[in-house]
């Protein structure tokens, strides 16, 4: 059973402290640029980057006759089949299967990007200012072999531990699903759906929200089949096109040598 | 070993057929023109991009950024680049492997183009990669789940495969001693030489299948490893009309245009084919009212279809214009630019609308194509300056010569 993380956008109160708290357990710098960027005039830095691996997004909301503030952490959803992984062709990114982290290996990694192209969410991000860039993604305090490990000790991840409005809940991925399904079923404001639950083929990461969460920047559209399945569809065949095909090649080839060798001795025969 | 046969060297000079002077011999020709000194110029530039690059990272050169992750080098240089390489494993498919002999006067040529084209691509790559360093570690660390994997693998293959065949070239004239082993190994070479490229043809189209939802409707599909394999099929026979045309006015290499013909209508039935697999898919998938949707991507897709395919089908099987040489021409430069133009929807047009933000190439990204392209030029007349590159005229079949001058006249 691996692991998850339930944010209920409806008890957060936008203080980022989760921000800071994975800026300083992940030993990341503070302002990646130097000058801070701030969005909506709220919102910084207005997206996640090579140095800030979750950030939160605050929205304003209109209601009945009132404006009210939403406000949504993002970060690495670890899905349960992720797509960068299957993506990584040199197998710097991987999933453990114990906790569900989907975890980079910097040592591993080409910088080829193409992570960047396959993630459904746009986690992956890339330093693009150094020399030798490394992948900028949520690791979900996950570092067996680290000093920043922390869900491989059973600790809760850094953002977690610091939330002081439990918006954010660790645990195990089945029971928080359990969780997210009683508190929409008790309170009415909920939107009846478990962003995260079904979304290609899951993610560990599990979002609840009176608030329709396109506001934030989440897809509706991913459907529920896991994207290495698109792949692996085609994949499949390469095998076999690529035997078939020279076994195909090499019979054309001594067959179209053959014909033409018959051809001349014709010719030659008759000349 | 045996020795070289002597008949195959009789074209070289006397004092070429040392084994040792090969090398170090002076005879290696140049012509330096002042066209040829604006190209060295634009590859000098782009080696010094390509160092700076190299050690300054990625934001002191290009305008890639979180949004796009692939800009101008992947779009252009990887994509675009392989796709017009092309003419080397159709050509040999049909030369060499078919053994249609008529199109042996070009297979040459676009073996040179391909294998320089793949060398491009390679570098380009190489500078792309964040830890150019770690560019080995998928050879080892096999990532065989990912399209990105057999792409590398074979490109890296068929590159190797290619060095090789251009041996049996190169040992006409140098380490004549090997010549006789590369004949021997052409069999293999040239099955492999089509094999490989049939397979990362298609997956570099596979790249983008995870970009499910990403990539707009018009592109994204399931069939796009089809239409890449297809699309690099036929846009051999233009990129070989188009050396051809150029290497003939600066080589007096006249090839048949008989030749060109024949290799176009193969693109022509391919062109079709496409053009059918196309249909069938965008019904299949019920999207048209996005092609007549009037938006950018609907205008460039209708855009790319005309001008890769439907101007040129209509050359192809129009008597009138198919019997003209410089319509053949006209024909390749369409082909050849709608293939380029296919790969950059793909890459950009497509992308545009889910990845938001801006990228535009920047000078040092443009310079640095520019001058690679440049390189690929000069190197490719140096070889064809040392090299039996253009088969001379008494070598193309007699028969085949007199339809030619038939048709000239």
């Amino acid at each position: 059973m691996s692991k998850g993380v339930l944010v209920d956008v409806t008890r957060c109160m936008g203080c980022k402290s989760c921000q800071v708290a994975c800026k300083s357990w992940n030993d990341l710098p503070a302002n990646v640029p130097d000058v801070p960027e701030f969005s909506d005039g709220l919102n910084s830095p207005a997206e996640t980057n090579g140095y800030t691996y979750t950030t939160v997004a605050i929205r304003t909301v209109a209601r009945e006759d009132d404006y009210v503030l939403r406000f949504c952490k993002r970060q690495c959803m670890h899905c349960l089949e992720p797509a960068c992984v299957s993506a990584c062709f040199a197998r710097a990114l991987q999933r453990d299967p114990q906790t569900g982290a989907v975890v980079y290996n910097q040592n591993m990694c080409v910088g080829c990007r193409y992570c960047m192209l396959a993630c459904p969410f746009n986690i992956p991000k890339f330093q693009w200012d150094k020399t030798f860039p490394i992948i900028g993604k949520c690791q979900f305090c996950f570092d067996p072999n680290g000093k920043l490990n922390r869900i491989g000790q059973g600790l809760a991840p850094a953002c977690v531990r610091t939330c002081p409005t439990s918006a954010l809940q660790f645990g195990e991925r089945e029971a928080l699903l359990k969780e997210a399904r009683e508190r929409i079923k008790k309170n009415p404001a909920y939107i009846k759906h478990i962003y995260g639950e079904k979304e290609i083929g899951g993610t560990a990461w599990l979002y609840i929200s009176d608030t329709p969460l396109e506001i934030f920047g989440f897809r509706q559209d991913l459907g529920t089949r896991p994207l290495p399945e698109y792949t692996a569809s085609y994949l499949k065949f390469t095998p076999y096109v690529a035997v078939g095909w020279t076994i195909l090649l090499t019979a054309l080839y001594l067959y179209t040598k053959r014909r033409e060798a018959v051809e001349e001795e014709k010719k030659s025969a008759q000349g | 070993m045996k020795g070289p046969v002597t008949a195959e060297k009789e074209w070289l000079p006397e004092d070429w057929r040392g084994e040792i002077g090969e090398l170090t011999g002076k005879k290696w020709r140049f012509r330096m023109t002042p066209a040829r000194v604006v190209l060295l110029a634009l590859g000098a530039i782009s080696v010094l991009i390509t160092v700076y690059r190299l050690f300054a990272g990625h934001e002191a050169v290009s305008n890639l950024n979180d949004h796009w992750p692939w800009g101008l080098w992947i779009g252009f240089n990887v994509l675009a680049g392989v796709a017009l390489a092309g003419g080397g494993y159709s050509t040999a498919l049909l030369a060499n492997v078919l053994h249609v002999r008529k199109f042996s006067v070009v297979a040459r040529s676009a073996l040179l183009v391909s294998l320089l084209s793949y060398l491009f691509v390679m570098f380009s790559l190489f500078l792309d990669i964040g830890k150019w360093y770690n560019f080995w570690r998928p050879f080892v660390f096999w990532g065989y789940h990912s399209v990105l994997f057999e792409v590398f693998w074979c490109i890296s293959l068929y590159l190797v495969v290619q060095l090789l065949e251009f041996g049996e070239i190169a040992t006409e004239r140098v380490l004549t001693g090997w010549h006789a082993l590369f004949k021997k190994a052409m069999p293999v070479l040239l099955i492999a030489g089509v094999m490989l490229p049939t397979l990362h043809q298609q997956s570099l189209g596979g790249l983008y299948i995870i970009a499910v939802g990403k990539l707009y409707p018009l592109w994204w599909s399931m069939l796009i490893p089809v239409f890449f394999l297809i699309s690099s099929f036929f846009v051999g026979p233009a990129m070989v009309t188009l050396v051809s045309t150029l290497a003939g006015r600066a080589y007096r290499w006249t090839v048949p245009t008989e030749v060109l013909q024949k290799l176009i209508r193969v693109s022509g039935v391919l062109m079709l084919v496409y053009l059918g697999l196309l249909v069938y898919d965008l019904s299949s998938r019920g999207v048209w009212g996005l092609v007549f949707k009037g938006n950018l991507e609907g205008n460039m897709f209708i855009l790319e279809v005309l001008w890769m395919l439907i101007i040129p089908l209509v050359i192809c099987w129009t008597p009138a214009l198919f019997n003209q040489r410089k319509w053949l021409v006209v024909f390749g430069a369409l082909v050849g630019s709608g293939v380029v133009l296919n790969r950059m929807n793909v890459v950009f047009t497509g992308m545009a609308g889910y990845l938001g933000g801006h990228y535009f190439p920047s000078l040092m990204e443009w310079a640095l194509t520019i001058g690679f392209i440049a390189i690929t030029a000069l190197v490719y007349m140096f070889v064809a300056e040392n090299f039996r590159i253009h088969a001379r005229e008494e070598e193309i079949a007699p028969e085949v010569a007199e339809v030619e001058k038939g048709v000239v006249a």
